[in-house]
């Protein structure tokens, strides 16, 4: 037993080990060391915690867009992540718009879900489009080809939202009912964080409860299960596609809105980054797989708002927020290369990974 | 799509109408009409801006009618009109619209500068609406009949409204190459524009066409004639004609920028580079089907080598002080190191997300670059200046047209050892890689050593194109590595056809080369690699230059389907 398992340890299985290992190493050294420091007070720990956890909620909403059209399609919708930005970025116009006319002001909470349902809708139009004009003719293609078209959707998006709405970045107005914080104690959350924390969980509340318990959930799931079986039990295989994009489209538009609230920032590139770390957020959750892509979302948020100064810092590391990303993406590489299937995911089977 | 063949040949046409309509609005709305406005094709005539609505018109009447082949001849010619028509009322209908609604509050580009391209600068507005659409439906009309004549007329008026356009469009390239000439200048000077204006004259126009269209004519005439003569030639003389061509091409290639001028050469080196590049991303992407979107890490990565190494500016800790061929090797060796040490993580993963790690990969490695972390070492977000030039002898090679040598010399060895690569056994075990990694693995092809072959040797030639790049500017930043150059690589070896060598140099002329040339493109030029992108996945996944295994591949698949289809049926 013991000899076979030694044979079959090859060259990659040993690089693989060092690099883990090492940066796992590096990883529990620094954290030491910055505990032991201690320059930090509980309540930035828990200020970064709480940051983390409404981050994370963010990209619990967009990472399930991937893991929905993953599941069914077994594709990366590249495009995702413009299908993000475009909800964000047009709702801005209406959220100008309102803030002008004072509407935001006199009824803050018919303003927030105006913005919402248009924000969804775009995204959802778009998330449409792409389907029906990039993915939909190359269903039999072989793998690279789709991926390619969803690559070349997401700049040709990019960049007619570029042409659209202009270059600048775009200052959403500030919602007054939103300002200010709860305090108890060391624990200090502020409002704009709550209704991200909450419309989040909410949507996602929803979501599951649709996939787990509706008609076209059960559909969805037979066909991410396998197509052609399901469209001989009478399903309409693209329809629910659609569905299943249209799903994914409304939560990053959801998540547009909610991300627009935190940062009070929207421009054309601003999907980009989101983009990769919901990405990450779904892999790590195990994609494919819904409650992975939440759990993913929060424990990648929590990792990126904690982890740089509980690495590094202890390193010596100047400016450690800097390296964020840095973190997330390592993060991405040390799950694909340790556990493919995510936290929660099934074993990938070799066709599937 | 069965059902859709069986919607009459007027909705067919009202629908084609419709996309088009909508392509042209968005085409006017994100700027692009606005901005190649400022060309002219015909001086004081028509504009490239006004060039595209026509082309958006003619096209999509042309699909139109093509659409409806089995109908007769008034249905074909109607339904192009109709197309025509309804297109042409898009661009009226924006027009109504932008002047009862300001639109500029979130569209930038709605502006009134927009509205006077789109009425072709009539003073009437309801003449101009009337134009337009009667315009439109002529135009459509006009298109519907290239169908109808004879296809060696159809290719010859094609090709002469093509070159027509291509000449008016690089037309102050023309004028730059031909200043040390002044007799030909003066010569031409009737076919070009006035001064002040672009574009051809109108004589010039209709010379060009009626030239290039009835050579056009005489050739195809002619051209079989001549091609069975070349082959009827002994095999001695065939292979004699072939070396003449090389002699050629390799004289033009070395007195290229003798000709060509600083500002050619200039662009002549960037696209020299991406060459480069995309040799090397196509051997991992084309040859070995491992898609990587962090190419850019070894470009950068060579070039900050080649910055550390030879600086002379002492803003950083290093101290080396290198001359550029002494930094080269290593510049190389060190992103060919970079390859294996990225490519051992990733060997295990496929596909998808082979794509997005690489990606990952290339943003960890400019963040870096970028931060004060490295800052000591890599200058952060100043970079590295004072970067050494290559030198020959005694001869500094710092200006563009002496630098294209050492380009060229790049480009020919990274050419040589892709093509010498290509069906050697290596190249043999990547693309049986690439068609199938577990049948591969089966017939005892060693997936880690092949895999990371085609890494290191993808990485070598991003490396060496990086190194001069550094050297060609002298300095770097981390906000030349973004994204952006892989994705640019990237399109262009597709535009090219993956796999494909020639494609490799024609994908940098048109998408490199072009957009360089032609300013007012390079703002648009992500938007149209993107629309490419998708436009050659769907009809030509190919490429324009094929390569012979790729074909095959792509197109067993369709057959594969065709058998599928057949049998559902």
């Amino acid at each position: 037993m013991r000899q076979r398992f030694l044979n079959r340890i090859n060259f990659t299985d040993i690089a693989l080990g060092i690099i883990g290992v090492s940066l796992v190493g590096l990883m529990i050294v620094g954290s030491i060391k910055t505990l032991l420091e201690g320059n930090y007070t509980t309540r930035q720990w828990l200020d970064f915690v709480v940051f983390g956890i409404a981050q994370g909620s963010i990209y619990a909403l967009i990472a399930l867009g991937y893991t929905l059209v993953y599941g069914i399609l077994r594709m990366i919708n590249f495009a995702h992540s413009e299908v993000f930005m475009s909800g964000a970025y047009t709702a801005y116009f209406a959220a100008d718009a309102m803030a002008k006319a004072g509407f935001i002001r006199s009824n803050p909470f018919i303003a927030i879900l105006i913005l919402f349902a248009i924000s969804m809708a775009t995204s959802v139009f778009i998330g449409v489009l792409v389907e029906r004009i990039a993915y939909r003719p190359l269903r039999r293609a072989p793998r690279l080809v789709p991926l390619i078209t969803a690559i070349g959707a997401s700049f040709f998006l990019q960049y007619t939202f570029k042409g659209l709405y202009g270059s600048q970045f775009k200052a959403y107005p500030e919602v007054a009912a939103l300002k200010g914080s709860f305090t108890w104690g060391d624990f200090n959350i502020t409002k704009i964080q709550v209704v991200v924390i909450l419309s989040a969980a909410l949507l996602m509340l929803g979501l599951y409860l649709y996939v787990q318990y509706t008609k076209t959930g059960k559909a969805m799931r037979a066909v991410s299960e396998d197509k052609d079986v399901a469209a001989l039990m009478g399903i309409d295989v693209d329809a629910i596609i659609v569905r299943t994009f249209v799903l994914g489209a409304a939560l990053a538009g959801a998540a547009g809105i909610l991300y627009s609230l935190t940062f009070r920032q929207v421009n054309y590139l601003m999907g980009f980054i989101p983009g990769i770390k919901a990405f990450t957020a779904a892999v790590l959750g195990g994609i494919g797989n819904i409650p992975g892509a939440m759990l993913g979302g929060l424990f990648l948020g929590l990792f990126e708002s904690v982890g740089p100064i509980l690495f590094l810092d202890g390193l010596n590391v100047p400016a450690p927020y800097q390296l964020k990303d840095v973190i997330a993406f390592t993060m991405l590489v040390l799950v694909l290369l340790f556990r493919p299937s995510g936290i929660l995911g099934e074993r990938l089977s070799r066709s599937k990974a | 799509m069965e059902y859709e063949s069986k919607k009459s040949w007027w909705l067919q046409a009202l629908q084609t109408g419709l996309i088009g309509g909508v392509v042209a609005v968005l085409v006017s709305l994100i700027g692009m009409v606005a901005s190649f406005h400022e060309r002219d094709i015909i001086a004081g005539q028509i504009t490239m801006g006004q060039t595209v609505l026509l082309l958006i018109v003619i096209v999509f009447a042309y699909f139109s009618s093509r659409g409806t082949e089995t109908t007769n001849v008034s249905n074909r010619l109607i339904s192009g009109a109709l197309t025509g028509l309804v297109t042409a009322s898009f661009i009226v209908g924006l027009i109504l619209l932008g002047k009862a609604v300001n639109l500029r509050e979130v569209l930038v580009n709605a502006s009134p500068a927009l509205y006077k391209i789109l009425t072709f600068e009539m003073e009437n507005l309801t003449t101009a609406y009337i134009y337009l659409l009667l315009g439109g439906t002529v135009i459509g009309l006009l298109s519907a009949m290239i169908h109808l004549i004879p296809s060696v007329w159809r290719n010859a008026v094609i090709n002469g409204l093509l070159l027509v356009l291509l000449i008016a469009l690089l037309q102050d390239l023309i004028r730059l190459i031909l200043v040390p000439f002044p007799s030909i200048t003066k010569a031409l000077a009737w076919m070009f524009g006035t001064k002040g204006q672009e574009g051809l004259s109108v004589v010039g126009a209709i010379t060009v066409f009626l030239i290039v269209t009835l050579v056009n004519l005489f050739s195809t005439a002619q051209g079989d004639n001549m091609r069975k003569r070349i082959q009827s030639l002994p095999k001695g003389s065939q292979q004699g004609l072939r070396w003449i061509t090389w002699i050629i091409i390799a004289a033009l290639l070395l007195i290229w920028p003798r000709v060509a001028g600083t500002y050619l050469s200039e662009v002549t080196n960037t696209v020299g580079l991406f060459i480069l590049m995309g040799l090397g991303l196509n051997i991992v992407v084309g040859y070995a089907g491992l898609l990587d979107l962090g190419y850019v890490a070894f470009f950068a990565l060579g070039a900050y080598t080649m910055a550390v190494l030879t600086t002379t500016g002492g803003e950083i800790t290093a101290n080396f002080q290198w001359t550029f061929w002494e930094a080269l090797p290593v510049a190389i060796f060190m992103a060919v190191l970079a390859g294996v040490v990225l490519g051992i993580p990733v060997l295990r993963i496929r596909g998808d997300y082979l794509a997005i790690i690489t990606l990952g990969f290339g943003e960890i490695i400019r963040i870096m670059f970028l931060s004060d972390f490295l800052k000591p070492h890599l200058g952060g977000s100043f970079g590295i200046v004072l970067i050494a030039s290559p030198t020959f002898g005694n001869l500094s090679l710092n200006t563009p047209q002496t630098l294209y040598y050492v380009i060229l010399a790049g480009c020919m060895l990274a050419l040589f050892v892709a093509y010498r690569l290509r069906d050697s056994r290596i190249g043999r075990a990547w693309k049986a890689i690439r068609e199938d990694e577990d049948v591969a693995q089966a017939m005892g092809i060693n997936l880690t050593s092949t895999k990371l072959l085609a890494f290191a040797t993808g990485a070598a030639f991003g490396g060496l194109s990086g190194a001069i790049f550094a050297a060609k500017l002298s300095t770097v930043y981390p906000h030349s590595f973004v994204l952006l150059v892989s994705i640019n690589v990237l399109a262009l070896i597709i535009v090219g056809g993956m796999g494909s060598l020639p494609g490799v140099i024609v994908g940098a002329l048109l998408l490199v080369g072009l957009p360089e040339l032609l300013r007012e493109f390079s703002e648009f030029r992500l938007l149209i690699y993107g629309a490419l992108l998708i436009a050659m996945m769907l009809n030509k996944p190919e490429g324009f230059i094929p390569e012979a295994v790729h074909l095959r591949e792509l197109h067993e698949v369709e057959e594969e389907d065709n058998v599928t289809q057949t049998a559902v049926a």
